[in-house]
This record gives C-alpha cells, sequence and structure tokens, in this order.
C-alpha cells in the first residue's frame, strides 16, 4: 500500500538529513518527493504545485543551503507552508448575529450531511446552551427526512415536523417562521445532496439561501476526496457562497489532501472534523494540529484532549497521589486498561503520538489487537480483592481459579502479572519525576511489550517528559525496529516545530488536569 | 433530477434500444463535463508540438487529475514516450493511444453482473464505505430486475445508520419488491440469515443483502461484515454469489485501500461505481483494474432508476480521454 503523506515525507528527509550540505539539486529532488507525496494524499494537482512553489521559495529566502541541519528546515518550511494553506487560525461556527442563526449545510450525495447536521446540532446545545432546531430540506434521498427526524430523537434537538410533499424551499420558509415563533437561537437546515454541476438544484439552492439567509453555510466534504474536490468547492463557493467547510470521514485512512485543495480554492476555514459515525464524533478543526498529523509529528493535542475526556479528573489526581507513593497495584492498571480502550484503543491512542505512525503500522501487522485488554480486565476481575492490591497473594491454585473465572489461562495470568510489575516499577520511577501522561503512556508500552509480540518492547520507559530524553527513547526505539521501519518521523519532531513544545513534551495528565 | 421515478418508469425505459442510447447519452454528457477538461488539456498541449519532456509531464498531470493516481500515470506517458518521443503528434494521435492504452487495460473487467446463470435465490451482498451509494445502487439493481422479470428480494442489513431501513423500504415498494428488515441496532447477521430463509421460502430469484456503510480501517466494522458473510455462508456455502463494493467516484486513491480491504474481509466479487455524472473522473478504475482485475459491472450516472448502467471499457476510455465525440461506437446509431 502506499505510504501515508507523513511518512513518504520522513523518508524524503531522512535521505536528506543523511546529507551534510544540499545543493539545489537536493532541494529539487526533496520538492519532486513532496510534490508525489501530496498528488497521493490526494491534494488536487493545482494546489499541490502552487504549495511546492510556496515551499520552494520560502526554502530559497531561509538559506536552507547553508543551514546546519537543512533536511529540518525544509520540514519546517513545509510544515509552516502546510499549516498556512489549512488556515493559520481556528474558526469556529459563529453565532454572532441576532436569533435564529440560520446554517445551511450543503454538499455532495453522501458526504454526511445529514448526520454532520446532527452532529453540530447536538454540540450547539449541549456545549453552548443553544435552543436548536433542525429542519431536512432533502425530498430527493427516500426517507432522508426520516434520518434527520430519528437523528432529532436521539440527541433531543427539536425538529420540524416533516409535511409530506413539500418542496425544499416551502419548508425552509416554515423552518424560518417555526424558529421564529419557537424562540429558536440556532435552525440548522439540512439540504439534499447535489452535484455542483446540477444547474436546476443549485439554484434551488441559491434559492433557499435567499429565503433562509444563512450565517453559516457549511460545505461538508468527505476527506477522502480525490482531485474532484477543487471543482466541488469551487462550485458551492461561486454558486452559493460558502463561510467554512466540514471534513467528514476523518477517521477514515484516507490521507485528506482534499482538506488542502478545498481550502485552498475557497479560502474559507475548514472549521469541523467529523471523526466517526457516532453522534459525538465532531471536532473542531486545528490546523496545527492537521499539519503535524500530515508531517507524522503526531496528533498530541487531540490525545490530550482525548485523555482529559475519558479520564476522570478525581481518579487521575488519587492516580498521581499514589505513583507518587510508588503504588500500583491492579486495580490500578484495569482503571489504565479501561482508559486505553476508552481512548480508542492502543491503535488509536498510538496514532496520535507523534512519530508513531509507522510504529502503528508494525502494530498493525503484528495483528495486536485490543481485545487482550477486554482478556486481561476479565482476569483483573475474576480476583479477590485482596489478590488485586496485593498480587503476591496469587499461588498456583489461585491463579487455577482465577483462569477458570475469567475463561483464560495461568500463563495468559502470568504474562498479566509480569506486565503489572512491570508497569509498577516505571510508575516509581515517573512516581519521583511527578510527571503524569506517563502514567497512561506507560501502561500503554508496558502493554505493548509484552503482548506485543514481535513488537520490540520500548523498554517500558513510557513515554518521557523530558525532550532529551524522549528523543533518546525514540532513537532506541527506532534501533529495535527492523530496517526500514525506523521512525522516520522522530527527528521531525526532535526539530521543535512550532506548535508542539518537543517530541516528548507530553503534557502532563494527572497534571493538567488539575489545572482545568 | 425530479422527484425518483415512480415504480412504472423503470419497466418503460426496459427496451433494449432506447436504453442503450441513453447509457451512451448519460455517458457522454456525464462524462463530457469531466473529460472536457481533459479533452481540451489534450489539445491545449499538443496542438503541433513534439513530444518533448514537457508535454508528457503536463500529459501525465492530466491523467493524474482523473484520480488515476501518479503510478499508472507515469505508467501511460512512459508507453507514450517509449513510442512516440520526439516525434511530431496530434491531439486526436495521443487521444486514441491514450483510449487504447485505457481500454486494453479495462476491456478484461468490463462484465456485466449476471444473476442468471447462478443458483436460486442468487444471494447478493452490497459493501462499501459510508455514503458510496449502496442502498439506492440496490434499489436501482432492483428496478432493473425486476422489469426483467425477476423476483427480488431485499434485506435491510443497515441496521446501523438511522432511516436506512426505510430507505429501502421505499425502494421496495417503489420496484415491488419485498424488504426484510429488522430493528435499528440489530444484528446485520442474523436478518441476513433470516433473509435468506426467506428468499428460499419464497422462492425468489434474487436477494440482495444491504449493509452499514463502514470505513476499511475500522476493524470492529469489519469484523461484523465478516460475521455476515459467515454467517451467510452456513446456509448456502458458495454464498454470496456476488459481493459487491461500490465506490464513489469522487474518492481519490483511498479507494485502492477499500478494494484491498473489502475484499479480503468480504470477498468482492466486482464493483459499482457511482456518481460519475458529476465532475469527478474516476480514473481511479484504472488503477484499480490494474491492480486488482476485479469487474466493474455497472456505473452510476445519475438519481433515476435507469442511470445505472453497464460498464462499458471503450467508452470509458474514450469518454475520460475526451473522445467521446470523434469515435462513436455503433451503439450510437440508433
Amino acid at each position: 500500500m502506499f505510504d501515508t503523506l507523513s511518512d513518504r515525507l520522513g523518508s524524503v528527509f531522512d535521505k536528506l538529513r543523511g546529507k551534510g550540505a544540499l545543493g539545489p539539486k537536493d532541494v529539487d529532488e526533496a520538492l519532486r518527493e513532496v510534490r508525489r507525496a501530496l498528488l497521493e494524499a490526494d491534494v488536487a494537482l493545482p494546489v499541490a504545485k502552487k504549495f511546492i512553489e510556496a515551499v520552494r521559495e520560502r526554502a530559497v529566502g531561509h538559506e536552507v543551503l547553508k543551514s546546519v541541519t537543512p533536511g529540518q528546515q525544509v520540514v519546517k518550511i513545509v510544515h509552516d507552508t502546510l499549516v498556512d494553506t489549512l488556515g493559520r487560525e481556528a474558526a469556529p461556527i459563529s453565532l454572532a448575529t441576532s436569533a435564529p442563526v440560520v446554517i445551511m449545510m450543503v454538499g455532495l450525495q453522501g458526504s454526511g450531511k445529514t448526520t454532520s447536521t446532527a452532529k453540530i446540532a447536538r454540540r450547539l446545545m449541549q456545549r453552548d446552551k443553544q435552543k436548536v432546531m433542525m429542519a431536512s430540506l432533502d425530498v430527493q434521498r427516500p426517507a432522508a427526512q426520516e434520518q434527520l427526524r430519528v437523528l432529532g430523537e436521539q440527541v433531543e434537538v427539536k425538529t420540524l415536523p416533516i409535511v409530506a410533499g413539500q418542496q425544499p424551499v416551502a419548508i425552509a420558509k416554515r423552518a424560518m417562521e417555526a424558529a421564529r415563533l419557537g424562540g429558536f437561537d440556532v435552525v440548522m437546515l439540512d439540504t439534499a445532496g447535489r452535484l455542483h454541476v446540477d444547474e436546476a438544484l443549485m439554484s434551488e439552492m441559491a434559492e433557499i439561501r435567499d429565503v433562509a439567509n444563512p450565517f453559516e453555510t457549511l460545505l461538508v466534504a468527505d476527506s477522502l476526496t480525490g482531485q474532484d474536490a477543487v471543482n466541488v468547492a469551487e462550485h458551492f463557493q461561486n454558486r452559493i457562497g460558502l463561510t467554512g467547510i466540514m471534513l467528514t470521514r476523518v477517521d477514515g485512512d484516507g490521507r485528506g489532501g482534499a482538506a488542502l485543495s478545498m481550502r485552498s480554492v475557497t479560502g474559507v476555514p475548514i472549521k469541523l472534523l467529523g471523526t466517526g459515525e457516532k453522534i459525538d464524533e465532531l471536532e473542531d478543526f486545528d490546523p496545527e494540529r492537521v499539519a503535524g498529523r500530515i508531517l507524522g509529528m503526531g496528533d498530541v493535542v487531540s490525545l490530550v484532549e482525548k485523555a482529559a475526556e475519558t479520564i476522570d479528573a478525581a481518579e487521575a489526581e488519587k492516580m498521581a497521589a499514589k505513583m507518587k507513593k510508588g503504588q500500583f497495584d491492579l486495580d490500578d492498571m484495569a482503571m489504565q486498561l479501561a482508559q486505553m480502550s476508552k481512548m480508542g484503543g492502543m491503535q488509536g491512542v498510538l496514532g496520535m503520538m507523534p512519530g508513531m505512525g509507522k510504529m502503528k503500522k508494525a502494530i498493525d501487522g503484528a495483528n495486536l489487537d485490543d481485545k487482550i485488554f477486554l482478556r486481561q480486565g476479565a482476569i483483573i476481575s475474576s480476583m479477590t480483592k485482596k489478590e488485586r492490591r496485593n498480587p503476591k497473594l496469587l499461588n498456583a491454585s489461585r491463579k487455577k481459579r482465577v483462569a477458570a473465572g475469567s475463561g483464560t489461562t495461568v500463563p495468559e495470568i502470568n504474562k498479566l502479572l509480569k506486565m503489572h510489575r512491570q508497569m509498577a516499577d516505571m510508575m516509581k520511577k515517573l512516581g519521583k519525576g511527578g510527571k503524569g501522561l506517563g502514567g497512561l503512556m506507560g501502561g500503554l508500552t508496558g502493554a505493548m511489550g509484552l503482548g506485543g509480540g514481535g513488537m520490540p518492547a520500548m523498554g517500558g520507559g513510557g513515554m518521557p517528559s523530558d525532550p532529551a530524553e524522549a528523543e533518546a527513547m525514540l532513537k532506541q526505539v527506532e534501533g529495535q525496529l527492523p530496517p526500514g521501519m525506523g521512525l522516520g518521523g522522530n527527528s521531525i519532531a526532535g526539530g521543535g516545530l512550532p506548535g508542539l513544545g518537543g517530541p516528548g513534551g507530553l503534557p502532563g495528565l494527572p497534571g493538567g488536569k488539575k489545572k482545568r | 433530477m425530479s422527484d425518483p421515478n415512480t415504480p412504472n418508469d423503470p419497466a418503460v425505459s426496459a427496451e433494449e434500444a432506447p436504453k442503450k442510447r441513453s447509457f451512451f447519452k448519460r455517458m457522454k454528457e456525464g462524462f463530457s463535463r469531466s473529460t472536457k477538461a481533459l479533452g481540451d488539456g489534450i489539445t491545449g498541449i499538443f496542438t503541433k508540438r513534439k513530444l518533448d519532456a514537457d508535454t508528457l509531464q503536463e500529459l501525465e498531470d492530466l491523467l493524474i487529475q482523473s484520480d488515476m493516481g501518479v503510478d499508472m500515470a507515469v505508467n501511460i506517458t512512459e508507453a507514450l514516450a517509449k513510442d512516440r518521443f520526439d516525434k511530431e503528434v496530434s491531439p486526436d494521435e495521443i487521444r486514441t493511444f491514450l483510449a487504447n492504452e485505457i481500454t486494453k487495460v479495462m476491456t478484461p473487467i468490463a462484465k456485466p453482473l449476471d444473476v442468471a446463470t447462478g443458483p436460486t435465490p442468487f444471494i447478493l451482498l452490497m459493501v462499501g464505505v459510508n455514503g458510496a451509494g449502496k442502498t439506492t445502487t440496490i434499489g436501482k439493481i432492483a428496478a432493473k430486475l425486476r422489469t426483467e422479470g425477476k423476483s427480488v428480494m431485499l434485506a435491510a442489513g443497515d441496521t446501523f445508520r438511522a432511516a436506512a431501513i426505510d430507505q429501502l423500504k421505499v425502494w421496495g415498494e417503489r420496484v415491488g419488491a419485498s424488504v426484510v428488515t429488522t430493528q435499528v441496532g440489530a444484528d446485520a447477521a442474523s436478518l441476513a440469515y433470516q433473509a435468506i430463509e426467506r428468499a428460499r421460502a419464497e422462492n425468489i430469484d434474487v436477494l440482495m443483502i444491504d449493509t452499514a456503510g463502514r470505513l476499511q480501517n475500522k476493524s470492529e466494522l469489519m469484523d461484523e461484515l465478516r460475521k455476515v458473510v459467515r454467517v451467510i455462508k452456513k446456509l448456502e456455502p458458495d454464498a454470496p454469489h456476488a459481493c459487491l463494493l461500490v465506490l464513489d467516484a469522487t474518492t481519490g486513491q483511498n479507494a485502492i485501500n477499500q478494494v484491498e480491504v473489502f475484499k479480503d474481509t468480504a470477498g468482492v466479487t466486482g464493483l459499482v461505481m457511482t456518481k460519475l455524472d458529476g465532475t469527478a473522473r474516476g480514473g481511479i478504475l484504472v488503477a484499480l483494474a490494474r491492480r486488482f482485475g476485479l469487474p466493474v459491472h455497472m456505473i452510476g450516472v445519475g438519481e433515476g432508476a435507469d442511470d445505472l448502467q453497464t460498464f462499458n471499457a471503450h467508452e470509458y476510455a474514450m469518454a475520460l480521454t475526451g473522445s467521446v465525440t470523434e469515435q462513436t461506437p455503433a451503439s450510437e446509431n440508433s
């Protein structure tokens, strides 16, 4: 399979890094690779070209050739240009006008408009305390209106009652009236999917726009879109006028070049990301984050946000306190395992970590599955409270009992105990340092060392909070990986790129949580 | 498009001649928007020029913009370079050359879906990522089969998306096919099981099982799909007799991952490409053909029930290279 954009850039810059000084030829070669990587990542050709020229210009301006670490200079420039192209500022949905604020959702068929409508409505209601109404103007697809109604029930957002046979413009009018009468803050109009070249439907949409006067018009677009992304975005922008873009299916394994393309041709910000099928899987777009992801610097922000969401603050503090004392029993371990799977399992977590893109692949390859966490959870819950607090109690007969109770085998229990010991050792070490995300990451890496089969152990070191230490650790990991599997990203992360503190500067979890 | 067809519509358009003409016309209409750029581009590049490195690069770019992928585009331009480098070439020559190259790749995989020669009930499983157009495609195939006088049963296996079941029910009513349903959130595999039993009992010719859209990198969802296939095989070891992967023409290079993973998981036997009526060029089919060799059964070129057309390699190649107006296949004569 193709490499991801970040992997490819990684290998390009690996080549560059090996050289002491770069000639113009090297830069050309690097940029050719960047171009190819962009195209394979579905960045539209005109956008890729523009991007490359911008990078070249900056590269020359920055005197890359004289730089001590030219490779990293280029990486930094590519990163900065990426962020610039994606839009430097995060732009949230704006409601800064008189109520009812109209948000109109437009896009091609199957881009995810209806689901996205419900996601945004839910968030506006729950997080921003807005009174929201949704109305489906989709009279094309069978049962589309019904779909929004059902979603409305699920998220407890009012939907405009369905009147059979009513046409979109009339529905829009009715929605506006109902919103005014009902005192709603926000009206979300979910329009039918349409082709940007379907003149009849596009003028219908313009009519809807004129009736409803939307404050936000969001183009909902599939992040898996290929070269056509520019055409679609341009047409909608010219014909309807957009205020923002919502990218869907960001949780897919597409390389997301469409984000770059659409942003570049429309000039409107990407505001939101749909990151899953579930109704709460909606995230703010943050260019630093996406650029970082593309470059293989990981998505530390998401990781921390996700961790903050999943991890109970009180529990985290308790854990931090325990760690300081060097205590770490099986209950704590069970909690960590549960947290891991809540955060999307090991692969989910690793995918967000800087420089771990390839590691993730290795895990995929090793066929390591997250069920191991479930099984280990089962083992722990088959123990008595006493045993959990003091694993040393577990003699052969107790182990047999636990195995029978959890449907596992004694060797599996031994494995778990060994893992626990390693984690406990590490906790002790970390406890002295007092820093925290390591708690979580420690669990993770510990589990990897044991459960991973072919996975190289990360030395049970957890994610150190000191950048130098982190880099050393990454190097060590790289050394352990088979040739060609090196973590191309590590020195990218090591370059101290803007927006990310440093490679290992993973914000301490329990600590960070306390500040909230 | 106006509101989708009434149940009678497909029957009216079922005659061979108008169908063929509409196919070609639609291909032309649909593709012309997208291929205009490619065709015009070729003209732009090659008006009385020698074939040199720059022109080749531009040609490669044009192919890349059809979503063909860098490798495939490089392949084709290299073949051209080998043949004609440094010679005077006309745009027509280039088009013909490109069209021939693409036809060569696509001809072996242009196979219509055959539901007649298999066992009865012929069991067809529809898979794909979210929003590719699985349910709509099932509806369209059902309409077609009904006009051929086959009895059709639909199984609403998308138990995840809100109102997906209703959507299929509407199609069932429209085309006159019974629809096997269960509740939202229920097990899709057991629904498939029930559907097969019912289709057998009612002597149905073709059973089409819809599934929920899923991204191919979601292992738990792919496991669920694996289970659906496993359960189907319990009743019918040879089934599903066809497993169609629906691909959205606007999808870029990710389509390759999609085919690879769905093929491994569900044993995809053929492809359907939808939404070719926009500006998306569907060039990825060429890359897919070379890589997987899976048959492309149908293409969707519109929302109407008769907008699902048999895939024709030559016409596709001509359309993709903007040659539509110059060389017209026999079917255009009618």
